[in-house]
């Protein structure tokens, strides 16, 4: 297994069409391919484009060394269209080639580029040829691309076997379309492009998950049981997972009116003993602020998935952002504790959700797992998830048929923790009372300043160990060079572009840094104080306008930062752009 | 079985004396004294609002949400746990203002709970203003020269949801009332029970005097409750006869048995550590 770049030891696609052409089901089955041929891989969408109303593309990248991100340039662009040659010819590296339709015509001066190779294959021909539907063209593009990076079809048709088994007639004319595409492209073009993808005889095991789908599959290993949500992208995935999987998972999944009556639902689910979720954007969040403050006053343990995009109000729905941070961790009136966690890769999401239902239950508080469009549609190869590595821990969940203890059960007893044991609802011999009015230990409404100042203590008892729990679990990690001139201090997924930035600038022979805060709420103020210690420069890395990271850590700990690295335009990071910056202020 | 004192709280009640909700709160503890249930197996699920004290009046299990809210939770507390008997209470405000939203979609999906709705035509606690239920030209602090909108019929409402039981009940008739919420729980399916709870501190229109002139019991009046035509009839009756009873009832598969996990029993009493997601992760492979 050996991988050729142009650049570096990575192929980097793009895989361009319009709505419909099934541009991200194209580039993420050609990733799952170059993937079982031993490859790391990471794939981004992006739907529609600014630039004309129904373009779609998918960025796809491969190499025998982990791979974090997309790159800054594309060494092979499969253009479904004329549209989209013309859109991402300037992207393509130089050396670089184009697949396109053979029907194409481009008049004189319409390309602009002249270092980069054109190859032409019958895409529509080979369609018509086959009687097949005219979204196979995709299917041709991907046998002749395999083709001229020397990759096997065998390993893709195995992909597209798996993909639609059952489906024999697909299959089988799918199989077809992917062997024209490539005979066709080795014929004619042989060993003449530069980029190589030589796999593996042996499958690495590996998987191609998105953020969403380990999100899903760790909201699963975790056994929550109910998850209602609203569709909203960029988090409907999870929806659309978890209902056509909720018989293994052992779920109830339900699609509500609105997000006011899903988080409501989680919190009549988990008063009742479940643990439950529900995943949105910021508009969805919004809707749910005033059931958060209730089940964070009635102690009532939940989880919420906030998949961020550029704001306000509708902004632009298919695009990323980190603008929600701040209101993440301030939502809802009054004060309370929460936890606010924001994983930076698919391996984060997992594990970090496993985490989140955790705390969550342990402390009996909201959960937010704070992510974004880029980290939860995109796809990053790794190793499956270890089911075992986090565990479920319910806390003071007592689950009994009858309450014998001596005297009544009291939901809000107040204890040195600050946690109360729960018990389940219908237990012999106990009533148990949630109230979202301030509450004796029982549970009854009260306004007696003493009654209130005990709970309000009791309910932030438990913040202190909750926070010495979070500086357990590794809420900020740091990568690179220890003693490097530049730390790059970011959060979410600007991890990926940020580890491709360092690998970039060390080939370039600069040693840089980069220091993920993980944990937001409650803030890890000595792990992220120890990691801002010691000489050097610092840039804040957020794809925000205001900085909120930086906001944030000056508020924790007074560090403030000097230079910053802030992109709002709703694209993700490129590895060449945080490089650069870094070279700059080194 | 619960007793009058298992289900009596050491909570003082700070309803004004002579209160409607008096005659529900006392109709509900004896319908589920006399359908015997015990109470733990009984979850109040409150909104905001006069009524929402109703979770520190009655010793059962309870949740005191926020406003509007109380059909989302009570849906989600009967499919975690389907061996609870879930009862929602909300006001006017509470039920066709802020959550209106929720009432047709609890009718459609058709959990098996119970709303009560203490509908006394005014906001009470916020010290007197309109209601979604009030009529129009009624006059209160925030309309002073009359509300503008026409008032929201509760049953026509539910009747055009297809809520697979809707009825009315008058808080000035407790035997009525218990028989009526003693229906209404052990229906299978979701039940509105849409209570007349005269406010006797704002509301100087709908009086006991009111209501006493003008209610009678549907089925005293050969009404025949599985005929949805004859409960639309019914329903918009208002100006001098009020009727009170059960308007419509059906039999229709209940919320949970859409849901395959729930035939392994209930969800709050399955495992969470017996998943495997090797199989799953296979997909991603």
């Amino acid at each position: 297994m050996k991988s050729i770049g142009i650049r570096d030891n990575s192929v980097s696609f793009i895989v361009g069409g319009q709505a419909g052409q099934g541009i991200t089901r194209s580039g993420s089955l050609l990733g799952k391919a170059l993937m079982r041929g031993g490859f790391h891989v990471f794939g981004a969408n992006d739907y529609p484009s600014v630039i004309r109303g129904s373009h779609n593309f998918y960025v796809l990248r491969a190499s025998d060394e982990e791979i974090h991100s997309q790159a800054d340039t594309a060494d092979l662009l499969l253009a479904l269209n004329k549209e989209t040659v013309l859109l991402h010819e300037g992207e393509v590296t130089e050396g670089g080639a184009i697949i396109y339709d053979d029907r194409t015509e481009f008049v004189v001066g319409e390309l602009k580029r002249d270092d980069v190779g054109l190859y032409p294959v019958p895409l529509s021909s080979v369609v018509e040829e086959l009687e097949g539907a005219p979204i196979m063209r995709n299917t041709v593009a991907l046998g002749a691309a395999i083709a001229l990076v020397g990759f096997d079809v065998e390993i893709m048709k195995g992909v597209i076997s798996d993909t639609f088994a059952g489906r024999t007639g697909i299959v089988e004319l799918n199989h077809r379309a992917i062997e024209k595409g490539f005979e066709y492209a080795r014929e004619v073009y042989g060993d003449s492009f530069s980029c190589r993808l030589k796999p593996s005889d042996e499958s690495p095991g590996w998987i191609m998950p998105t953020g969403n789908d380990a999100i899903a599959l760790g909201s699963i290993q975790a056994g929550c049981r109910l998850f209602a949500a609203y569709p909203m992208t960029p988090a409907s995935p999870i929806l659309h997972y978890l209902a056509a999987h909720d018989v293994e998972a052992g779920m109830a999944v339900i699609q509500t009116e609105n997000e006011i009556a899903a988080f409501n639902m989680l919190v009549g689910a988990s008063y009742a003993g479940l643990r439950a979720m529900t995943a949105t954007s910021g508009g969805g969040f919004c809707l749910m602020v005033e059931a958060l403050g209730l089940a964070a006053m009635t102690e009532t343990p939940v989880v919420l998935v906030l998949g961020q995009r550029p704001g306000p109000s509708t902004g632009m729905a298919t695009y990323s952002a980190q603008g929600d941070l701040l209101f993440a961790i301030h939502a809802s009136q009054g004060e309370f504790p929460r936890v606010v966690v924001a994983p930076g890769d698919v391996d984060e999401c997992f594990y970090r959700t496993m985490e989140a239902f955790n705390l969550a239950e342990r402390y009996q508080v909201p959960a937010i797992i704070l992510a974004d469009k880029y980290l939860l549609e995109s796809h990053k190869s790794t190793g499956p998830f270890d089911a075992g590595r986090v565990g479920i821990d319910r806390g003071d969940l007592v689950v009994v048929d009858e309450w014998t203890d001596a005297g009544e059960y009291l939901r809000y007893r107040i204890t040195e923790s600050g946690v109360s044991p729960r018990i389940l609802p219908g237990t012999r011999g106990a009533t148990v009372l949630a109230n979202s009015n301030e509450h004796t230990e029982y549970g009854y409404t009260t306004v007696d300043p003493e009654k209130v100042v005990a709970m309000g203590d009791k309910r932030f008892r438990k913040l202190d160990s909750l926070r010495e729990e979070v500086e357990s679990l590794e809420p900020v990690r740091a990568y690179g060079a220890p003693d490097a001139a530049v730390t790059l201090v970011g959060w979410g997924s600007t991890k990926g572009p940020a580890l491709e930035a360092l690998k970039m600038l060390r080939r370039r022979g600069t040693e840089a840094r980069f220091v993920q805060v993980v944990y937001m709420e409650p803030f890890p103020a000595e792990a992220v104080g120890e990691a801002l210690r010691g000489g050097g420069r610092f840039v804040l890395l957020e794809a925000n306008r205001t900085a909120q990271l930086g906001k944030l850590i000056r508020l924790n700990t007074g560090f403030t930062f000097e230079h910053v690295a802030l992109k709002y335009d709703g694209r993700p990071f490129n590895p060449g752009e945080i490089a650069a910056r870094v070279e700059e202020v080194a | 079985m619960a007793t009058m004192r298992d289900l009596a709280t050491p909570v003082e009640n700070t309803w004004c004396p002579g209160c409607g909700n008096f005659g529900i709160l006392m109709a509900m503890k004896r319908a589920i004294i006399q359908l015997g249930l015990e109470r733990e197996e009984v979850v109040a699920i409150t909104g905001i609002g006069c009524h929402g004290k109703v979770t520190n009046y009655i010793k059962v299990n309870g949740v005191h949400v926020i406003h509007g809210r109380v059909l989302p939770a009570a849906t989600a507390i009967k499919l975690a746990n389907h061996g609870l008997t879930v009862i929602g209470f909300a006001g006017d405000g509470d039920a066709y203002n802020i959550g209106m939203g929720h009432l047709s979609h609890a009718a459609r999906r058709n959990p098996d709970i119970t709303y009560v709705v203490h509908n006394n035509l005014i906001y009470a606690l916020t010290t007197g203003q309109t209601s979604p239920t009030s009529e129009r030209g009624f006059r209160t602090k925030s309309t002073p020269r009359g509300a503008f909108e026409l008032a929201i019929n509760p049953i026509t409402q539910a009747l055009a949801s297809e809520a697979s039981f809707v009825a009315r009940g008058y808080a000035g008739d407790m035997h009525h009332l218990t028989e009526l919420l003693k229906e209404a729980i052990t229906h299978r399916g979701f039940a509105l029970v849409d209570v007349l709870q005269p406010c006797v501190a704002w509301n100087r229109v709908n009086t006991y005097d009111f209501f006493r002139e003008r209610v009678y019991k549907l089925e005293e009046a050969g009404h025949d409750p599985t005929d949805l035509r004859q409960a639309y009839d019914r329903a918009v009756e208002w100006e001098d006869r009020i009727p009170i009873g059960v308007f419509y009832r059906v039999e229709r598969p209940t919320y949970r048995e859409n849901f395959p996990v729930l035939s392994r029993g209930p969800l709050v009493r399955q495992r969470l550590d017996d998943v495997d997601i090797s199989r799953l992760m296979k997909e991603f492979a």
